[in-house]
């Protein structure tokens, strides 16, 4: 009995090592350690905002006024609005902590959308190949060969309809990216899967007799999304700046329904000439801070996956004392 | 005589993510003047490291303390252009694997002539000339236009030559062969060796021949240094390791070898009443050609029979479609003409939904048992899977107790059953492919390779516990290998395979003492003969029937 208890209570202390990120943090050493904390800490600080925007925030993301009367129009930062106030009279400090919650709503939505199609469809189209596969593979380069935007503004519209609310506008936002980023995780798991379909444990799998959808879900699927995390991180910071590109162009979630950074940078524009800085800096920074958090977190968690990038922990002997030593 | 490479108390560690790791330990070492020194030992022991070190060739992550004098300068310390004169012209390298040595969209007479515009200047003309000549001294024919020839041109074997003739160009004083052979075919490895032996008695060059084969040691050695878990445990001239090991891991090493004549059980007289568990008559398996050309034959109408409880020896080059065979046996290759019966069902334009319930009574091995085994799945999944698969149970979980008595039949202690696959060394993985292979008791064991991944001791244990365990259950096998030794060890009955072809087939006894085929024959005569003094003999007789 005590024998099997020793290993048992090893291994439950070390189950939180092998937790996602803090296996890597853990593994990380140098300046990979170093741009895994900064991205973490970026990331964590938006995730802490989105979370806590109503306790956080000053006032309400469409909030025009308070007890006090009605806000002022563009003022400089001050004690009752610390950031300023826009053109609209909207908060500024306010619109970017509520903006981090919309960003992050549409970033995880459009990523689970589309990592679910996309895998599915790559799993199936490269085990089964054949005609669906060329037919899968030609829509995919289709849909590479639009320019990103456009093909996000085209679907934001027709599922939102011309309507404009904060559920609808965070789904067009999300659809929208999904059909963007759906191809990448089609090709990466479809060319995975063709990869794995050779390789002598798929065979021995057929050798015996499996089905085909047993050797697809048991032996193929979990092994050919190992790589799905990286791209996973990588695409979250490019699915930020679509959105903020829709909202910049007008696509997104209006003003009064929900804060998008994209939307404010666009009504900050004129005050650029007139040296109103605050409008626009500060959604611009958040838009720049996210983006910057989450590639550095995918870039070294990238770089820690492979163990050729990976740096090591040196403890270097001096050579000295092993030479008088011998 | 002087030496020419001396390693003192050599130090190497690897950082790695769980630990420092010491790769070599205190090692020395003296190549003298126009000598081979062969390093031999299993994966992981150091050698090849070692050797690497005399180049400064390691990784960022290794660490190295000691000392590697080439010709009077200590390699570790050198400053990088010094390094960098000395690599190439005081020692140079071949390796293992000609066709990724070479750069494919080179010509090779422009990769030769590299070496040489590195260390000093030379005309593009004169460079030419010089890789001519090397290319004609090692032995490649009609060199003038061969030197335009890019490496895909090339076979093998030629290939390996040209490495060879990049390392000589400079006129280094030591060549590190790192496994010269390992990747060639058996009659082309005996004429690289020759070409080894060639380059020492012709340009005085010392060679450290890295290797694990005891054979290919004992036909071109003059001193053997024996490596283990980084530290070297004998060192002795070649004639005198091989007479009288002292170190119980070289008995052991040596022990392991497979040699010729060692059967591992009493051959048996097939049955002839019984059906046979695969037929084959007239079989073609064809693999479709790129668009607009015809396809490649690998297989071309061959004819043979294993009668059940019977091991059928598949012996033949790469490429001469013996592999094809297995596979077309199991169901995953197409078989395009003549007949192919296995357990009484024709493959030749089977369909997959008839031929699955046969599949339980099929079991395969597979070379690589690092890539046969689902990383994702216990041992316990991986064995359980086939009678999940068939029905027998509903869990793998269920069939524990099974697949623990079936685990006791390959000698694994039932804790593994609880492991991963990358938990295991490559021998437990390869015993625990046998497992899964047998968990139905099948009628035909299909073994392809199963030991060319390994070590040779680890070789040497499966390959008794194949034996053994096909008494025991009683099933026909048919086994792949390249490996005449391991071949005659196992099987009954042995088939020669030359492009495609069956040449010779017959008893183990029939086809080895008395081989009758010209190609079986010569295969033969090239495998080297883990013995120093009954390899010279043998290579004389073969130099004086090729002469004739």
């Amino acid at each position: 009995m005590t024998a099997t208890t020793v290993p048992a209570t090893t291994r439950t202390e070390r189950r939180w090592h092998r937790l996602p990120v803090i296996r890597q943090l853990r593994l990380s050493a140098g300046l990979q350690r170093v741009m895994l904390v900064i991205g973490l800490v970026l990331v964590g600080v938006f995730v802490l905002a989105a979370v806590l925007a109503p306790l956080v925030a000053p006032y309400g993301f469409n909030q025009l006024r308070d007890d006090a009367g009605g806000f002022p129009r563009q003022a400089p930062p001050s004690a009752e609005h610390v950031w300023g106030t826009t053109v609209g009279g909207y908060d500024v400090l306010s619109r970017v902590i509520w903006g981090s919650q919309t960003a992050l709503s549409v970033v995880v939505l459009s990523i689970v959308l589309s990592m679910f199609l996309g895998v599915l469809l790559g799993l199936v189209s490269g085990y089964l190949g054949g005609w669906l596969d060329r037919v899968l593979v030609v829509i995919a380069d289709a849909v590479y060969a639009f320019p990103t935007l456009l093909l996000a503004i085209v679907v934001a519209i027709v599922v939102s309809g011309g309507q404009s609310n904060y559920w609808g506008g965070i789904l067009a936002g999300s659809v929208a990216i999904t059909v963007v980023f759906v191809p990448q995780y089609f090709r990466v798991i479809r060319a995975e899967t063709v990869r794995l379909k050779a390789e002598a444990f798929v065979e021995s799998a057929r050798v015996i007799g499996a089905s085909t959808w047993r050797i697809m879900l048991r032996h193929v699927l979990r092994n050919a999304t190992r790589t799905l995390p990286l791209i996973l991180t990588l695409n979250a910071s490019e699915a930020i700046l679509t959105l903020a590109g829709l909202g910049f162009l007008g696509f997104g979630i209006g003003p009064t329904v929900g804060s998008e950074w994209g939307y404010d940078l666009n009504r900050a524009l004129a005050d650029t000439a007139s040296g109103i800085w605050w409008t626009g800096v500060f959604p611009g920074a958040a838009i720049v801070l996210l983006v910057l958090g989450v590639t550095l977190v995918g870039e070294s968690l990238n770089d820690l996956s492979d163990p050729r990038l990976r740096l090591r922990k040196r403890t270097r002997r001096p050579r000295s004392t092993e030479k008088a030593g011998a | 005589m002087s030496d020419v490479v001396e390693i003192r108390d050599l130090n190497i560690t690897f950082r790695t993510d769980a630990a420092e790791i010491p790769a070599v330990r205190g090692v020395d070492l003296a190549l003298r003047d126009r000598e081979i020194l062969a390093i031999v030992g299993e994966s992981g022991s150091g050698k090849t490291v070692t050797a690497k070190s005399i180049l400064r060739l390691l990784p960022d992550t290794a660490d190295t303390a000691g000392a590697v004098v080439l010709r009077g300068q200590d390699v570790l310390t050198l400053s990088r252009p010094k390094l960098r004169a000395a690599r190439g012209s005081d020692a140079a390298m071949v390796f293992q694997e000609p066709s990724t040595a070479l750069n494919p969209v080179f010509p090779v007479g422009w990769q030769i002539a590299e070496g040489l515009r590195a260390h000093g200047r030379i005309s593009r003309r004169a460079a030419r000339e010089r890789a001519v000549e090397i290319l004609r001294t090692v032995g490649i024919p009609d060199p003038e236009t061969r030197v335009k020839h890019y490496p895909h041109q090339f076979s093998g074997g030629q290939k390996q030559r040209i490495v060879i003739a990049m390392a000589l160009v400079l006129g280094p004083s030591v060549i590190l062969a790192d496994e010269p052979t390992t990747a060639l075919d058996v009659t082309v490895q005996a004429e690289i060796l020759d070409l080894l032996r060639r380059v020492r008695d012709d340009f005085g060059t010392a060679i450290v021949l890295i290797t694990h084969n005891m054979g290919v040691v004992a036909d071109l050695a003059d001193r053997v240094a024996v490596m283990y878990k980084g530290e070297i445990v004998e060192e002795a001239p070649v004639a005198e390791l091989f007479a009288a090991p002292r170190h119980d891991y070289t008995k052991k090493l040596l022990a392991a070898v497979p040699r010729m004549g060692a059967h591992l059980a009493a051959r048996r007289e097939p049955a002839a009443s019984a059906a046979p568990a695969v037929q084959a008559r007239g079989l073609v398996v064809q693999y479709p050609g790129r668009f607009g050309r015809p396809g490649f034959t690998a297989v071309d109408g061959v004819d043979f029979e294993i009668a059940p409880g019977e091991v059928l020896g598949l012996v033949g080059e790469s490429g001469s479609g013996k592999t094809t065979i297995g596979r077309a046996i199991a169901g995953l290759t197409r078989v395009t003409g003549g007949s192919l019966a296995v357990l009484g069902t024709e493959m030749n334009g089977v369909v997959e939904k008839r031929f699955t319930p046969l599949r339980k009574d099929i079991g395969f091995v597979f070379q690589d048992p690092a890539t046969s085994f689902n990383p994702l799945l216990t041992i316990t999944d991986a064995i359980a899977e086939p009678m999940v698969v068939h029905g027998v149970v509903d869990r793998p979980d269920r069939a524990r107790s099974h697949v623990e008595e079936l685990l006791a039949a390959v000698q694994l202690p039932a804790e593994y059953a609880d492991r991963f696959p990358h938990e295991l060394s490559g021998g437990q993985r390869q015993r625990a492919s046998l497992a899964r292979a047998l968990a139905l008791e099948p009628t035909l064991v299909i073994a392809d390779e199963p030991t060319s991944a390994l070590d040779v001791s680890v070789q040497a244990r499966v390959l008794e516990l194949f034996a053994e365990l096909q008494q025991r259950f009683g099933f026909a096998a048919l086994f792949v290998s390249h490996d005449l030794a391991v071949i005659d060890e196992v099987s009954d009955r042995i088939a020669v395979m030359h492009r495609g072809r069956i040449v010779e087939q017959g008893t183990g006894d029939r086809v080895l003492r008395d081989p009758q085929h010209p190609y079986t024959r010569q295969l033969l005569a090239s495998l080297p003969v883990p013995d120093p003094a009954e390899q010279a003999e043998r290579r004389e007789r073969l130099r004086a029937e090729s002469a004739r």
